[in-house]
């Protein structure tokens, strides 16, 4: 039956595109712009405009029928609310950029799209809370509080507590408190392993393409060896070994997992640098570099590395995202950063079982998805910063 | 008169950057008859390309045709639908690109992509059009017409290539083909024998042609009339002969003058004085074929010694063996009569500083993310020591001396100037490090002529202050003509005669010599016919070098 209506609303839709397509030829005269217009792009425009429309009809439907919330109502509000603020926001944030700062930042401000605006001002809000976690906190991560199992929204007619804002969680430690200090840990941790998997797959990656030969082999292989394994059963094989070794000191685990995810990830960034570099090596300035009798310290930094940059930064971001994603699903396994540090991974894990409140408590089933909503919007945002980066330095214009 | 087959009136094309629309075209008329052919000529970025993409109606992404009209037999194609314009290119109108090698597809054989146009238009049947191409190659002279379509575009040479994809747009009988330097990337040899297919094809169906390039002795031998461009301007255009014997405007007469540049005749050399450069019976392999065989030849101090040969005759090897970046497997290199280490590695400082290197591609030879002070400075520190204010003070004083104003050029990057200022920076380059000996790989092959002109005014300019010996190679033979002081004739890796120039351009030829001589085109309408006569129909080109 709802195949019919899908049918049905399909067909309803080309025959509007098909109207649109003529009316629009006959309103305008013809112009190319509706004359040259594929039936698809038309089909395109209309069907936008619907979704548009249904969007809007579905925001204002009530929230509850008979006492009985929407969780789908609800749910889409908030999105489309929180997407709002965030443009507003980015908005602003950009206008501020504009008319604070050096001359070069102002201008810099004035050329960028908003989703870098966007992401920058995400980035800026994630590093002050991760550097002042401790000032910015109202309660510990690791105290545990009064009650237990408070729901989010701080509305105490559906079980809230203005008190604890964000609720707590099952043994009643305040769970904004826990995300603040949780993006300490979890981003903190991410930054220093990708930037070790960068020096390490780096390093070596332009070393195998400047020098080729049996060492470019030897390490190829052995990337080849350590890239046939799935990484994330991997790091789990290996952290559990490591577990081992360190014995009761919970800070050694996080080394070795900060350690291993490092080694894992660098193979990734030696494969990227070994093929960029091997398109620079081959350019004729670093054959005249070569001729004139420059050392591989002076190649490589200073006659490939500026040309790599791009390519480079933009798996910084990517790489960055995975790696956060692994310490998280590693948190989330139960052998990542290890309780009774707060770590996003964790505390989605501890919570998850609220998701089943969704459909009759929306409110109670947020609880685990606000550290999952961390999570996604930092990867959304550096992604964003990564793209815009790129665009700038591939030299693209709009 | 009747109505011309092509009417281009008031064409105004405007390219969009820095969010502004910037005039590419202003305002340029032409008219083309039926079987007419008609030569685009002018420096690159004067709209030769443009106003050949725009006479099928079409425009590049971010540019656009702002106003004026193209009617080709009575449909103007600015303000034709997408319906009507596909219905008139591929069938009526077709386009042969620069580089036939990026143009086809590599996944497709070349008759599957021969056969799309007619099938598609329903002019034949897929095996109508397939026994239609066989004829075509025979026409353009393709070896095995009946197996060559059956190949990938791999499995064919460049100058093969560029014939198929003629023939590919002769595949529906086109009123109108556009030529877009169809000849540009190709040797002396292998141009020839595509000029002589092009024009017997044009001839035979009577096609009208736009042919673009800035070799103005192939437009001579190819077009009944000519236009010439400046930045988008029309600066004359007239009959070819008119044009050729009596140009009218000051920037036709230059572009004309520019292959009458010939340095003065030098003493020759003493004999028993001691070469600068001396190749020693060189043999080099590429992993184990030997690529090389027994070369060798002197450069004497303040002289420029020309490599000629094709592509593929071993002229870039032998440099790459002097620079020591391929070790000769037997034979060895002096310098100033000191034996060389064969491997650059172990070469020291000072032996590395002697030979330098200016290279064909400017793009690839200077790093982009370096200001033009910082590639030249960088020599400067390396081999003198200089640091601050003093390196500073030479760099300046070297882009004084390749004609490029210091206080202006010095902190750009590469990518902010144009082809021939990179060449000049390339050269230097070369300076800073005070070389007695420079080699000069195809350093003008990618410049328009104008600027190539100035370029190798400048090496003499430099050769003349400083006593700075030069291996040039090139396959240009006007070039050589206009620099050296000996040329050295290379094939398959064999040196086949060297001597003076003045010997060498006076015959007795080796035979190959002679007919990469023969092979330059000249600027005289009647050249290839002339040419074609002599050699007889099947003995051109390729052919011509097969039967040696």
């Amino acid at each position: 039956m709802t195949l019919i209506y899908i049918l049905l609303g399909l067909i309803a839709l080309l025959g509007l595109a098909y109207v649109f397509r003529l009316g629009g030829q006959a309103a305008t005269g013809n112009k190319p712009f509706f004359r040259d217009m594929p039936f698809g792009v038309a089909f395109g425009y209309v069907l936008a405009a619907a979704l548009l429309l249904f969007s809007v009809w579905y925001f204002f439907q009530p929230t509850e029928t008979d006492g009985v919330p929407r969780a789908g109502v609800i749910f889409f509000r908030w999105a489309v609310q929180g997407f709002l603020m965030f443009a507003a926001a980015a908005y602003l944030f950009r206008l501020l950029g504009r008319s604070v700062g050096t001359e070069g930042s102002k201008k810099l401000f004035r050329s960028m799209p908003l989703t870098a605006a966007f992401g920058i001002m995400i980035i800026i809000v994630y590093a002050i809370v991760s550097i002042f976690a401790g000032v910015i906190a109202p309660y510990g991560q690791e105290e545990v509080l009064g009650a237990a199992n408070i729901v989010p929204g701080g509305n105490p007619a559906i079980g809230g507590n203005p008190e604890y804002p964000l609720g707590t969680d099952q043994i009643g430690r305040d769970i904004l408190s826990r995300l603040i200090f949780g993006a300490q840990n979890t981003v903190g941790i991410a930054f220093v392993t990708t930037c070790l998997a960068f020096l390490l797959g780096g390093s070596l990656g332009f070393l195998a393409a400047t020098l080729g030969g049996w060492l470019d082999q030897l390490l190829s292989r052995a990337v080849d060896a350590l890239m046939a394994i799935p990484a994330l059963i991997f790091a789990l094989l290996l952290i559990t070994i490591a577990t081992a070794w360190a014995g009761s000191a919970s800070w050694q685990v996080t080394i070795y997992m900060i350690l291993i995810i490092a080694v894992i990830d660098s193979t990734r960034v030696f494969r990227l640098s070994r093929a960029v570099g091997q398109n620079i090596v081959v350019m004729d300035y670093i054959e005249a570099a070569k001729l004139r009798g420059e050392g591989l310290p002076y190649l490589i930094f200073r006659e490939m590395l500026p040309n790599a940059y791009a390519p480079l930064l933009a798996e910084f971001g990517l790489r960055f995202c995975f790696v956060f994603l692994t310490i998280a699903s590693l948190s989330f396994l139960g052998v990542g950063i290890q309780p009774p540090l707060a770590d996003w991974g964790t505390m989605v894990r501890d919570l998850s079982q609220f998701i089943n409140f969704a459909a009759f408590a929306p409110n109670v089933a947020v609880a685990p998805l606000l550290a999952a909503g961390a999570i996604a919007l930092l990867t959304v945002a550096v992604n964003f910063v990564v793209d815009w980066m790129l665009h700038k330095s591939s030299g693209l214009k709009e | 008169m009747s109505e011309p087959l092509l009417k281009i009136r008031n064409l105004w094309i405007e390219g969009r950057s820095d969010e502004t629309w910037n005039p590419i075209i202003n305002g340029v008329d032409l008219d083309l008859n039926k079987g007419e052919v008609i030569g685009l000529i002018g420096e690159s970025g004067a709209g030769k390309s443009t106003i050949g993409l725009a006479s099928m109606g079409f425009t590049r992404d971010g540019v656009r045709i702002s106003q004026g009209s193209v009617v080709f037999d009575g449909v103007d194609l600015v303000t034709a639908s997408a319906a009507d314009k596909r219905a008139l290119l591929g069938k009526r109108i077709a386009y042969v690109a620069q580089s036939a090698a990026a143009s086809f597809n590599p996944a497709h054989k070349l008759m599957d992509q021969h056969t799309e146009g007619p099938v598609q238009h329903s002019v034949s049947s897929k095996g109508e059009s397939t026994e239609d191409g066989i004829e075509l190659y025979r026409r353009l002279r393709l070896p095995n017409p009946e197996e060559i379509g059956f190949r990938y575009p791999h499995q064919v040479s460049g100058g093969q290539l560029q014939r198929a994809m003629t023939a590919m747009a002769m595949a529906c009988r086109p009123d109108l083909i556009i030529f877009d330097e169809p000849t540009t990337a190709l040797d002396v040899t292998t141009q020839i024998e595509v000029l002589a297919s092009i024009r017997d094809i044009v001839e035979q169906f009577d096609t009208a042609a736009i042919y673009i390039t800035h070799d103005l002795a192939v437009v001579a031998q190819m077009a009944d009339k000519i236009k010439v461009l400046l930045k988008g301007d029309e600066v004359e255009e007239a009959d070819t002969r008119t044009m050729l014997s009596q140009p009218k405007e000051e920037y036709t007469k230059s572009l004309w003058a520019v292959r009458s540049f010939e340095r003065p005749a030098k003493p020759s050399v003493i004999t028993g004085s001691t070469p600068v450069v001396s190749v020693k019976n060189v043999t080099a392999a590429y992993g184990t074929t030997d690529v090389l065989h027994d070369v060798s030849f002197d450069i004497h101090e303040g002289r420029t010694v020309a490599v000629v040969g094709e592509s593929g005759s071993g002229k870039s090897t032998t440099a790459r063996c002097i620079t020591g970046l391929l070790p000769p497997r037997l034979g060895h290199i002096e310098f100033d009569g000191m034996q060389l280490p064969l491997d650059y590695r172990k070469r020291d400082k000072m032996q590395l500083r002697q030979a330098q290197m200016i290279y064909q591609m400017a793009d690839t030879a200077l790093n982009p993310r370096k200001t033009i002070g910082e590639t030249i400075g960088r020599p400067v520190e390396f081999y003198l020591g200089l640091k601050g204010k003093e390196k500073r003070a030479k760099v300046d004083a070297l882009l004084d001396e390749i004609e490029l104003e210091p206080s202006q050029y010095r902190d750009r990057l590469p990518s902010e100037l144009s082809g021939g200022q990179k060449q000049r920076i390339g050269i230097a380059r070369a300076l800073a490090a005070e070389p007695k000996f420079i080699i000069c790989d195809e350093v003008t092959s990618a410049l328009d002529q104008l600027v190539a002109e100035g370029i190798l005014k400048l090496l003499a300019k430099l050769q003349d202050q400083l006593g700075l010996s030069y291996m040039f190679i090139t396959h240009d033979l006007a070039t050589v003509r206009a620099i050296s002081d000996e040329v050295v004739v290379m094939k398959d890796g064999k040196v086949v005669e060297q001597g003076e120039k003045a010997e060498m351009f006076q015959p007795p030829h080796h035979p190959y010599t002679d007919l990469l001589l023969s092979s330059v085109p000249e600027m005289d309408p009647d050249w290839l016919d002339d040419l074609l006569k002599e050699r007889g129909v099947d003995n051109i080109g390729d052919a011509a070098v097969d039967k040696m």
